[in-house]
């Protein structure tokens, strides 16, 4: 479904060059949810970002489906089903919830059909479909309708960014529940999830280490997830073990 | 009987959103001439024997009846000031629906000032909409000085929704009120500008009796060479509350002046301003492209969500 290869990119941050990848490959089959994780500042969000397209490589290839799409726009990869949900939210004034399903969707739903989707992500869809995705709405409202535009866009490949960043401890629960079906209703999609969480982590195929900007594992889950946890190396680089809301932090 | 031709019948579609004779009372002015009036038992529509225009004269306690007075204009090369005064009796409770079009295919200016006067009575509600329109692809501007007069007695609510979105070159919009005690005025104005075309807007609202409250909300979108100016001044007199708001998006090479103004005369008046101009964020375009939308229909979306 997706393979990255000898992936590079940096950035200049006060007058200086600061690679944020490294060489990374990268290969996620059809049908697998892969959670990438990581000590902050790693370069998680960085990667996450170049599959969308929103950055692009310094070198090294973007394949998607089999295709070279390195040099794809963003709407050109949305378009051939690459779907994104931001670590923050955008906030629009003026644009409703319901405009913003529609969009995702690509479709001219009927609200009963956006409402379908605020409701898999926790939310009393009638009390929000004409809402204005605007500053009146709190950050983990944001965060669940931003999920649920990803759950509209039907996308072979749906990266999530940080999915539990904001998201309170009842939401947590239920956005296993939204990754945990969408793995068993679409069998041939793939899912991409940048996540610190050890709940996430529990329902991956595959799990990757991101550290550095270079990618130090990555494998089954069983193979990986214990020897992550107890890595003396991951309890220093990830402040150690922490009680986050809804699970344990790994990274 | 109407007699309009395709041209003026799109922009009444336009501006009043009519497709047919409107139920209730009306005056279509087409061309600086009556192409169709009606009055009601409630509502009587007289025209001016002085200067152009009509007085509406609306009787105390009438529920739910609308008024409808748009204009149309294609003859390029007209200009015309129009005077309309609406009497609104006690109590009552209705709707006026004006708007101008103008279509200019020629070379010379279309011009159209519409003077409208608000009397409203005690108790009164009157919901009022006025969009304004520009289609035509000649030289002439097309141009519209609305002038508006509010005069609100004890406890009556105006509500006011001003649109201009298309094709108008140049406008210069004042807007003045008077409220007594608890009289509310509610404004929502939309706003866009594209090309060289040019809008000013300018409110005074006077809040002269206890109880009174102002709400003035503009929002607009400059685009190309375009200018705008919101000038909306609050003064408060009495016990009041005002409220004025100006949320601007500038693209391309446009300007907007945002003067936010506020007196009070009173202690107990309280009066605030909000204004704010800034580009579209580029993350909301961003978060529009991974929906699959191109960088310019992204835009589109989030300006015309803007100005819904």
């Amino acid at each position: 479904m997706l393979k990255l290869e000898h992936i590079s990119f940096h950035v200049e941050d006060e007058g200086q060059d600061k690679e944020i990848i490294r060489d990374v490959s990268l290969s996620l089959p059809a049908g697998k949810l892969i959670v990438v994780t990581g000590p902050n500042g790693g370069g998680k969000s960085t990667l996450a970002r170049l599959i969308a397209g929103i950055e692009k490589p310094d070198s090294g290839k973007v394949y998607f489906k089999g295709r070279d799409i390195t040099q794809w726009s963003v709407t050109e990869r949305a378009r051939a089903g690459i779907a994104f949900a931001f670590q923050q939210p955008v906030r629009f004034k003026g644009i409703q919830v319901m405009d913003l399903i529609r969009l995702a969707s690509g479709k001219d739903l009927s609200a009963s059909d956006a409402c379908e989707y605020l409701s898999r992500v926790g939310l009393c869809a009638r009390d929000y479909i004409n809402r204005e995705v605007n500053a009146s709405l709190s950050g983990g409202e944001l965060k669940r309708i931003e999920i649920a535009t990803v759950l509209a866009r039907g996308a072979d490949l749906s990266v999530f960014d940080e999915p539990e960043a904001g998201i309170d401890l009842w939401s947590f629960q239920n956005l296993i529940e939204v990754f945990s079906q969408m793995r068993q209703t679409v069998k041939d999609r793939s899912i991409l999830i940048i996540s610190h969480q050890e709940r996430i982590l529990n329902i991956a195929d595959e799990v990757a280490v991101l550290q550095g900007g270079r990618l130090t594992a990555q494998g089954p889950r069983e193979e990986i997830l214990p020897g992550l946890i107890g890595s003396p190396s991951a309890m220093k680089e990830c402040f150690g073990y922490s009680a986050g809301k809804g699970g344990k932090t790994v990274c | 009987m109407l007699k309009l031709d395709e041209i003026q019948k799109r922009l009444l579609a336009e501006v009043a959103d009519l497709h047919t004779v409107p139920e209730g009372a009306y005056n279509i002015r087409s061309n600086s001439q009556s192409a169709g009036r009606k009055s009601t038992a409630n509502i009587e529509i007289i025209p001016k024997t002085d200067v152009s225009g009509l007085d509406i004269r609306i009787k105390p306690g009438t529920k739910n009846e609308s008024v409808h007075i748009p204009v149309v204009m294609t003859e390029s090369g007209l200009k015309e000031a129009v005077y309309n005064d609406f009497h609104i009796g006690a109590d009552a409770d209705v709707t006026i629906v004006a708007g101008c079009g103008i279509d200019n295919c020629g070379n010379q200016d279309s011009q159209h000032d519409g003077i409208h006067r608000f009397f409203v009575g005690k108790g009164a509600r009157v919901r009022y909409v006025e969009k304004h329109y520009g289609s035509g692809s000649g030289a002439g501007k097309r141009i519209l000085n609305p002038v508006t007069e509010v005069y609100q007695e004890e406890n009556s609510t105006v509500e006011m929704e001003m649109v201009q979105i298309k094709g108008v070159d140049d406008t210069s919009r004042t807007t003045l009120a008077e409220l007594a005690s608890g009289a509310k005025l509610a404004v929502r104005e939309r706003l866009m500008t594209h090309g060289r075309q040019s809008a000013v807007s300018a409110y005074v609202v006077r809040m002269n009796g206890d109880g009174a409250s102002a709400d003035v909300v503009s929002r607009s979108v400059a685009k190309d060479e375009s200018y705008q100016k919101f000038d909306a001044k609050l003064v408060g007199s009495a016990a009041c509350t005002g409220h004025t708001e100006c949320d601007s998006i500038i693209m391309d090479r446009g300007r907007i002046l945002a003067v936010p103004g506020l007196e009070a005369n009173h202690v107990d008046a309280a009066l605030v301003h909000e204004a704010a101009i800034g580009k579209i964020a580029g993350d909301q375009i961003m978060k529009l492209m991974t929906l699959g939308l191109t960088e310019q229909e992204a835009e589109e979306q989030i300006v015309n969500g803007f100005l819904k």
